[in-house]
């Protein structure tokens, strides 16, 4: 017979991670799906971490996450390097099926999928993906010395890009759809103070120029409504994150944005046994940190969830022992 | 148990465009998080696909300007060499699973 585990973990980003640390202090022998070319989450394509509470001087995010497998594995966490293909979430034995098809069975389950960059949904996306257009600054910076290069969006992962890209690029246009950052004030003045970054205001990229590689990005101005065009041979996508809902759409409760609804203060789904945390439930907050704190909050839900069912079957047991 | 062959600037026409069998060229660098990601799978490959398909990495921080020859600007991008011509291309890690659905692809075409 197939072992049942007590709990496995879909994903590995801080959430993820934290509830393995947690999971197997519990003494849980926690199973985590890290993913192939995923593991680590969204921190491994970062650099410098500044706000990750007890770093004073910060910490690299590829490092960081490296740190936090390495303090699950020494608690016990076991972690493979494969992705989820199907989920069978209902009923007290769930399955987890990988890319490899391995099939583990599990009392409960931890959703930790995080989420996804989101695109800007134009064709000339795709068409010139990987030539000029990019969703990781920190991998391709480098090809853009000397360049002007045009960053969309108005959060910290835009200005995070956009600083990092004065490294590299002559210029650095941030194009953001409103006439004021999203982003955090320390972030959004860093940028602002940074000479080589300009800002295009009210702007929204319409139609990207080029034939096999990038060579304009065609803006659209929402107030006048006027276009205009940036020469530019990079194009930096940073415009936020959808959650990865897919392994669990219709069966757990997502709202209206697709995240992972869970109960009240907790990180309980609407199904028994399945936790959420990270980035996969929290449109709000969104950073390493209460990430982390929601994946210890799942696997203190797990942990006593599991010892409920498990009282709860003793009692039963007990009562049907009494009935003989 | 790896294959795979570091391609130089000076080895690059020999490895890569006078290979009899198809090749797939790994543009790669130590910085990026995707590329360290999908390293061991292309090693796994490499092994499992020996005599059918050679298994080439380039180091762009080393080499830039075979990079730039072929117009890379994301990495990692996987391009597929049949003949000394790239009859396919990957930008971004991808599952193992995937990947070998490509290289089988690329041995069957």
């Amino acid at each position: 017979m197939p072992q049942i585990r007590n709990v496995v973990i879909v994903g590995s980003g801080p959430a993820g991670y934290t509830a393995a640390i947690y999971a197997a202090r519990a003494g849980l022998n926690p199973l985590v799906i890290a993913g192939s070319v995923t593991a680590g989450g969204a921190l491994m394509n970062t650099t410098e971490v500044e706000n990750f509470p007890g770093f004073v001087e910060g910490v690299q995010g590829p490092d960081l996450m490296i740190a936090l497998q390495a303090q699950a594995e020494k608690f016990g966490a076991e972690i493979v390097f494969d992705d989820v293909t199907t989920l069978d979430l209902i009923g007290g034995i769930k399955t987890v099926t990988t890319g490899m098809g391995v099939v583990h069975q599990t009392r409960a389950v931890i959703l930790a999928m995080g989420s996804a960059y989101r695109e800007i949904g134009i064709d000339d996306e795709k068409r010139l993906s990987g030539k000029g257009v990019s969703w990781c600054a920190t991998c391709d910076g480098f090809f853009f010395r000397g360049q002007d290069v045009v960053v969309v969006g108005g959060g910290d992962s835009a200005m995070e890009e956009a600083t990092f890209l004065t490294r590299f690029a002559n210029k650095v246009t941030i194009v953001h759809r409103r006439d004021e950052l999203r982003a955090s004030k320390v972030m959004a003045d860093r940028a602002k103070a940074d000479p080589k970054i300009e800002f295009a205001w009210n702007s929204a990229v319409e139609a990207l120029e080029g034939a096999d590689k990038l060579s304009g990005v065609r803006l659209r101005n929402l107030v006048t409504g006027g276009e205009s065009v940036i020469p530019a041979t990079g194009l930096f996508v940073a415009i936020g994150h959808d959650p990865r809902n897919e392994l669990v759409k219709g069966i757990v409760d997502l709202d209206e944005a697709g995240y992972v609804m869970t109960k009240g203060n907790t990180t309980l789904t609407n199904v028994p046994g399945v936790f959420a945390c990270g980035d996969l439930v929290d449109s709000r907050y969104r950073q390493a940190i209460t990430a982390a704190g929601t994946g210890c909050s799942a696997a203190l839900d797990a942990q006593r969830w599991l010892e409920d069912v498990e009282d709860a079957s003793i009692e039963s047991a007990a009562v049907a022992a009494q009935a003989n | 148990m790896s294959m795979i062959i570091n391609a130089t600037s000076d080895s690059f026409k020999a490895e890569v465009l006078e290979s009899p069998m198809p090749v797939v060229v790994d543009f790669w660098a130590s910085w990026c998080g995707p590329c360290r990601a999908v390293a061991p799978i292309l090693d796994e490959l490499s092994t499992e696909y020996v005599g059918k398909v050679k298994v080439v990495k380039v180091d762009t921080e080393a080499h830039p300007d075979i990079a730039m020859a072929y117009g890379v600007t994301s990495i990692p991008t996987m391009h597929f060499f049949k003949d000394g011509a790239v009859v396919k291309t990957i930008v971004g890690a991808r599952p193992k699973a995937t990947l070998q659905g490509q290289f089988d692809e690329v041995v069957g075409a």
